[in-house]
């Protein structure tokens, strides 16, 4: 085992895929010299060479659309969108084109492509660099939709993408790069589509994924203090959702609590919601489900506000109460 | 390089294949026998077969929504791209993708599409996959004056000159985006200006001569391969409304006639015959010919069933 950062843990499964198969390579703006915007790919330039880590000019639409080219055409291309809000610049070459080769075509096509890119709030960056767009990706058929929470989960998760045969949208969280976890030095995969029971509990079930894990789950040490058991869940993956391990989560604790930072009208959350509630969780359910996701505003500059413009650790503390109580 | 004759006769009847087949969906569409909506080609034919005949066989290409014309160029057959048209399983994507999808990627056609400008980004990727693998072949990406206004053009023209691929840039300026005249959609006469904005070369051919495309298709071709990518504008015009529910009231009924005297099915039956190369019953022959496919291909597409409801969800993931 290794401690490395999430940053790191990303940077390594790009350049062990990279080494394994001279078809990946890495694209986007900054990636070469400079590393990226939030360091990811330091280093790898000059490993791999300028033929294998391009820098582009700003051009989202271009970097996504040709990734797509090249991975019909045989290419295994990551491509960098340096913040998740630039995506919009991207979503026809995205939706129209990428996620839907396949189907248009009879299946005939094969899109292996992984777009890396940075979501979520907390850096003062106001509103156009710190959204959290995942539910627009999940409802798009096509595509798969990768949130990692850890550097476990990254290294393991960006492997799987990158060896995948479809489009997958692989969404960092600025606020997790620096943080460091377990690593085991022997390779592995963590396959798409698979949920992780982060912490195990019997009095409430909070589903949450990406930066909201580490927030959750210190929540949920706080309040075992007061003889509450939470137990933690992250899908991980998105699309394709793994709804067995969170309906049996449900049934175990009847209570659930759905927490993440996207703006809760439309977010995914509530697809969640929906998939318990349809399931046979519903006749164990002690509680209607709770949905905790960030204000439907734009993310605002000063922090104070911003910090409260998504769940905190105060509001996911409250809604638990409101459930257990 | 003089075109040999055989590469007139394939190309002679890829135009007509192209017209028929165009001629053939119409008379679906005016009969109510296919559903959605369709983008003929017909008078533009010189342009993609011109164009797709001077490349090699793993040459690849990038195409439209008017992209009937282009899948023949390529070497489509015939039978499963009628069936594609009536939405039959035997088409070329099991019916899932009707007259806009058309993709036969064995053949190097990455696909018409749907979107305006859909193909320029897609192209620079299937470009720099040939680089990245060090492939002697090139792509055609196939647009029209319309798509020369959409963000993709700059963005895939900017970066497929910086990054020097091999891409043909192949606008067929049929005059009209839908209704709107070229006039009044850009600020300059010619597409092929705009390579002046990446130091790219432009150039302005017939359309409707396909001798001429073919050579400068064929030409630009070895160019791209050694200095990254062309700005081609082929000045034609389509006769026919731009889909299904056109009235054609923006244009002249005296404009259309000028076009149709500009025939380049008929110029290149007068060119075979003036100089000797096919005989004027050679030349009838493989017009029958032509019809004789066309009309098996009907029968092959409306023999074809229907795809079985069971195959909805599949080919959405690999």
């Amino acid at each position: 085992m290794s401690v490395i950062t999430y940053a790191q843990a990303i940077r390594d499964a790009m350049s062990e895929e990279m080494r394994r198969d001279e078809n990946v390579f890495l694209m986007g703006e900054d990636v070469g010299i400079y590393g990226g915007a939030f360091g990811v790919s330091v280093g790898m330039v000059q490993e791999f060479g300028e033929e294998r880590v391009r820098d582009t000019p700003i051009s989202e639409a271009a970097i996504v659309g040709a990734a797509a080219g090249a991975a019909v055409t045989g290419m295994r291309p990551i491509a960098e969108i340096m913040f998740s809000d630039f995506m919009t610049i991207a979503m026809d070459q995205l939706v129209n084109q990428a996620a839907k080769m396949r189907y248009m075509f009879g299946g005939k096509a094969k899109v292996p492509m992984v777009i890396r890119t940075a979501g979520g709030s907390g850096t003062g960056a106001a509103a156009q660099h710190s959204q959290s767009l995942e539910a627009w990706f999940c409802h798009v058929p096509g595509l798969k939709v990768v949130i990692p929470s850890t550097p476990y989960d990254a290294k393991g998760l960006l492997k799987a993408a990158i060896r995948d045969d479809n489009p997958v949208v692989f969404i960092e969280q600025k606020l997790l790069y620096r943080k460091k976890g377990e690593v085991p030095d022997e390779e592995y995969i963590i396959e798409l589509g698979k949920a992780d029971i982060k912490r195990e509990g019997r009095d409430l079930t909070i589903i949450t994924y990406g930066r909201m894990v580490p927030t959750c789950l210190k929540v949920a040490d706080d309040l075992a203090k007061e003889g509450i058991e939470i137990e933690v869940v992250d899908p991980r993956t998105l699309l394709p959702l793994d709804k067995d391990t969170l309906i049996r989560s449900a049934k175990k604790t009847g209570k659930v609590l759905i927490v993440h930072e996207a703006v809760q009208t439309g977010g995914f959350g509530g697809e969640i919601a929906a998939v318990i509630a349809d399931s046979e969780a519903f006749f164990y359910l002690d509680a209607p489900i709770k949905r905790l996701g960030g204000l439907d505003i734009p993310i605002p500059y000063c922090p104070e506000l911003e910090r409260n413009a998504v769940p905190t650790e105060e509001k996911i503390r409250e809604a638990v109460y409101a459930l257990v109580r | 390089m003089a075109i040999s004759k055989a590469k007139h006769k394939e190309m002679y009847i890829k135009m007509l294949h192209t017209r028929l087949f165009e001629e053939k969906v119409a008379y679906f569409f005016s009969m109510g026998m296919v559903h959605g909506t369709t983008h003929l080609y017909v008078g533009e034919e010189a342009s993609a077969v011109g164009a797709c005949s001077a490349l090699d066989e793993e040459d690849l290409i990038t195409s439209t929504h008017r992209g009937h014309g282009h899948c023949i160029g390529k070497g489509i057959d015939l039978n499963r791209m009628m069936a594609e048209l009536l939405g039959k399983v035997t088409g070329y994507c099991k019916g899932k993708g009707g007259s806009m999808h058309i993709a036969d990627l064995e053949r190097g056609n990455l696909g018409a599409n749907g979107v305006v400008g859909g193909g320029h980004c897609i192209s620079v990727g299937a470009a720099l996959t040939l680089k990245m693998k060090k492939k002697d072949n090139v792509v055609v990406c196939f647009f029209g004056d319309g798509a020369a206004n959409e963000g993709s053009f700059h963005e895939a023209l900017n970066l497929a000159s910086v990054w020097k691929l091999p891409v043909i840039f192949f606008c067929e300026n049929n005059l009209y985006g839908m209704s709107v005249p070229v006039s009044k959609s850009m600020n300059i006469k010619n597409v092929a200006e705009r390579a002046a904005a990446y130091g790219i070369k432009g150039q302005i051919i017939d359309g409707n001569n396909i001798v001429e495309v073919y050579e400068a298709v064929r030409e630009a071709r070895e160019y791209v391969k050694k200095n990254g990518p062309i700005l081609i504008e082929a000045k034609t015009y389509r006769w026919l409304g731009h889909s299904k529910s056109d009235a054609n009231v923006y244009r002249t009924k005296e404009e259309i006639a000028s076009w149709k005297e500009k025939d380049p099915i008929k110029w290149h039956r007068n060119y075979l015959e003036s100089n000797g190369i096919f005989t004027a019953e050679e030349l009838d022959a493989i017009e029958k010919q032509a019809k004789e496919d066309i009309e098996k291909a009907v029968e092959f597409a409306e023999n074809s069933p229907y795809p079985p409801l069971d195959i909805i969800m599949e080919d959405v993931y690999a």
